[in-house]
């Protein structure tokens, strides 16, 4: 058998383990052995990825258990396009915190690599409570990394972070028993056949069921009655940390669209489910509330913080409409927006080390010494985020006003959309403005910006404008994920092979 | 036996959720492990209820099914550290913020933005 799947997830679990292990080891040690890893990861889920694109979905049986009774791994092209989206979102973020924020405190490698394991990991399993394990263990490593650094702010912000959490876990288990209890099985291509053909008698229970892990992915993902724990908690964070925290939201979204197209909508419509009816009203909400939180933002952390929710807003508003043009235009609006809001938590971050005392406040101080550079690339950044040609927030905007016109839902979801972008750009200028135009008298600060920060931001940036070059690629590939995502016969059809493979027939 | 089981399950989730509403740090801590409890034994009677029947094939004519044990066994440390761990981060925003409120506000006292 290939292990290959599994490689993504024992890479950075034992890097994690050898660092953690090695304390004495000197922090130049740490930081060549973490990179090397992230490095390393990279070119295995690209590696992964292109086993994938040759042979289509894989089935892993992890120690050669056969589902549904042992765990299975099963990268298909959306494992692959988190994965590599993940990856290629650390490593400019490792990058940035090896310039000194790693200092700040204990085990950053280590708890960064078992982060990555968690995503890993979460993105590649195909059993409902493994996925369970593997968010916690993203969760627990998010607990420690978001306090990295201490201060106040970053206590208060983390107790919140973790009970809130800690709640959405007990309600994991809940929603996981119920299905356990009604189904007997834990793997998903499994527990679909076994709900398509459920009795009716426990349609009340599994509807309950649906409707918990809706409330349990809303948490992770930040929709609407359950996102104030983000603003703060995002803000709180040292910028990698931060950076690498705006893919984190994208889990919550990733379940959902792993979960329910497969599980509980083997047989019919994906818009038909009850969860999935929620989803459209409460995306909206989130929508219309982020757009007024980038709008009264009081530091540009914050105001990235706001722009997370704005774009979990738009993806679940997207994804509710339940098409596949649909979903494929919302995985490409994830891949940028994850990207971008990524670089602007780090841009942030080096905006404030310009301005002293003030950091990244929007308060008129002296100018900053490289505020050229600096507002160029704020220029091209705010272009991008707000969703204004040529980059790639506006060839993916335009995707889903399309998407959402062949729908029949323009008339409710562009007037918020325009109007979220809009409230953006408002928000950006303003913050443009009193950073680079507008300057007190004092003399000007004179500290640099680390040349190594600054490449690791131009990258992130520099992503969207990448990202609308090839975009037609990205968008046959998008369209190609959602395809697949919405075939999920296929993907229970390859499970049972793989279960017949391993068992030899019988 | 399935009524006092579900009762207790009941009354578990019941006062930790009325818990973890509360303001104050300990109540909130004590809320979730309550909640957890409540929820490690739902998880428990998953594989439904039986007397006598230990999960081991060849013990006995009927065994259990041992997975929902396996999965209680997988919560409960997973919970158990999360409670050391919430703890610690209490008793530290505790010092720090000089008072033991979630929202880190002592509405009484001292109101900071």
């Amino acid at each position: 058998m290939n292990h290959l799947p599994v490689l993504p997830i024992l890479l950075p679990l034992i890097t994690g383990a050898l660092l953690v292990t090695l304390p004495r080891l000197g922090l130049n040690a740490q930081r060549f052995i973490s990179l090397g890893a992230t490095v390393a990861g990279l070119g295995l889920v690209l590696w992964l990825g292109s086993m994938v694109l040759e042979h289509g979905r894989m089935v892993y049986a992890l120690g050669g258990w056969a589902p549904p009774f042992g765990i299975v791994l099963v990268p298909d092209r959306l494992s692959v396009l988190m994965l590599v989206l993940t990856a290629t979102l650390a490593l400019p973020a490792l990058i940035y915190a090896c310039r000194g924020d790693d200092d700040a405190g204990a085990h950053f490698h280590a708890l960064f690599q078992f982060q990555l394991m968690g995503l890993n990991g979460a993105f590649l399993t195909g059993d409902i409570f493994n996925l369970f394990v593997f968010f916690e263990v993203l969760l627990i490593a998010s607990y420690a990394l978001l306090l990295h650094g201490g201060g106040t702010a970053r206590s208060r912000a983390g107790l919140h972070y973790v009970i809130i959490n800690l709640i959405g876990s007990a309600l994991f288990l809940l929603a996981l028993g119920m299905l356990y209890g009604l189904t007997g099985t834990l793997n998903m291509a499994d527990l679909a056949v076994r709900i398509s053909q459920a009795p009716q008698a426990g349609q009340p229970l599994l509807q309950a069921a649906s409707l918990v892990l809706l409330v349990v992915f809303g948490v992770k993902a930040a929709l609407l009655p359950l996102l104030f724990w983000l603003p703060r908690a995002y803000t709180a964070a040292a910028a990698p940390v931060a950076a690498l925290f705006a893919v984190m939201t994208k889990v919550g979204l990733y379940a959902m669209i792993r979960v329910f197209p497969l599980v509980f909508a083997l047989d019919e419509p994906l818009a038909a489910l009850t969860a999935w009816q929620w989803l459209w009203p409460l995306a909206l909400a989130t929508l219309a509330l982020g757009g007024i939180g980038v709008l009264g933002a009081t530091s540009l952390r914050n105001m990235t913080a706001y722009m997370v929710i704005v774009s979990t807003g738009t993806l679940m508003a997207i994804i509710a409409l339940g098409s596949t043009e649909a979903l494929a235009a919302a995985l490409f609006y994830l891949v940028h927006t994850t990207l971008l809001t990524g670089g602007f938590f780090l841009f942030a971050d080096l905006i404030a080390r310009q301005r002293g005392a003030a950091g990244d406040y929007m308060v008129v101080t002296a100018a900053m010494k490289d505020r050229r550079t600096l507002g160029i690339l704020f220029f091209f950044g705010a272009v991008a985020l707000a969703g204004l040609p040529p980059f790639s927030g506006f060839v993916s905007k335009a995707w889903m006003l399309q998407a959402s016109l062949a729908e029949g839902a323009a008339g409710i979801f562009w007037p918020l959309l325009l109007g979220a972008g809009f409230l953006m750009l408002v928000a950006l200028s303003r913050a443009g403005s009193k950073f680079f135009w507008r300057q007190s008298p004092e003399r000007d600060h004179d500290m640099r910006a680390d040349r190594v920060r600054l490449a690791c931001v131009i990258v992130l940036v520099g992503a969207g404008l990448a990202l609308s070059l090839a975009a037609a690629p990205l968008m046959d590939y998008t369209r190609s994920v959602a395809a697949q995502l919405m075939a999920p016969g296929d993907y229970v059809r390859a499970a049972q092979e793989a279960d017949l493979r391993l068992t030899g027939g019988h | 036996m399935e009524a006092l089981y579900a009762t207790a399950v009941g009354v578990l989730t019941a006062c930790g959720i009325y818990l973890v509403l509360r303001g104050r740090t300990f109540p909130v801590i004590m809320g979730l492990t309550l909640l957890s409890h409540g929820v490690n034994l739902f998880l428990f009677a998953s594989g439904r209820l039986a007397l006598a029947a230990p999960a081991v094939i060849g013990e006995s004519a009927d065994p259990t099914d041992p997975l929902p044990q396996a999965l209680v066994l997988t919560a409960i440390v997973i919970s158990f550290a999360m409670t050391a761990f919430v703890v610690v981060l209490a008793l530290r925003a505790a010092v720090e913020l000089r008072n033991d409120h979630v929202d880190g506000v002592d509405p009484e006292e001292d109101w900071r933005p």
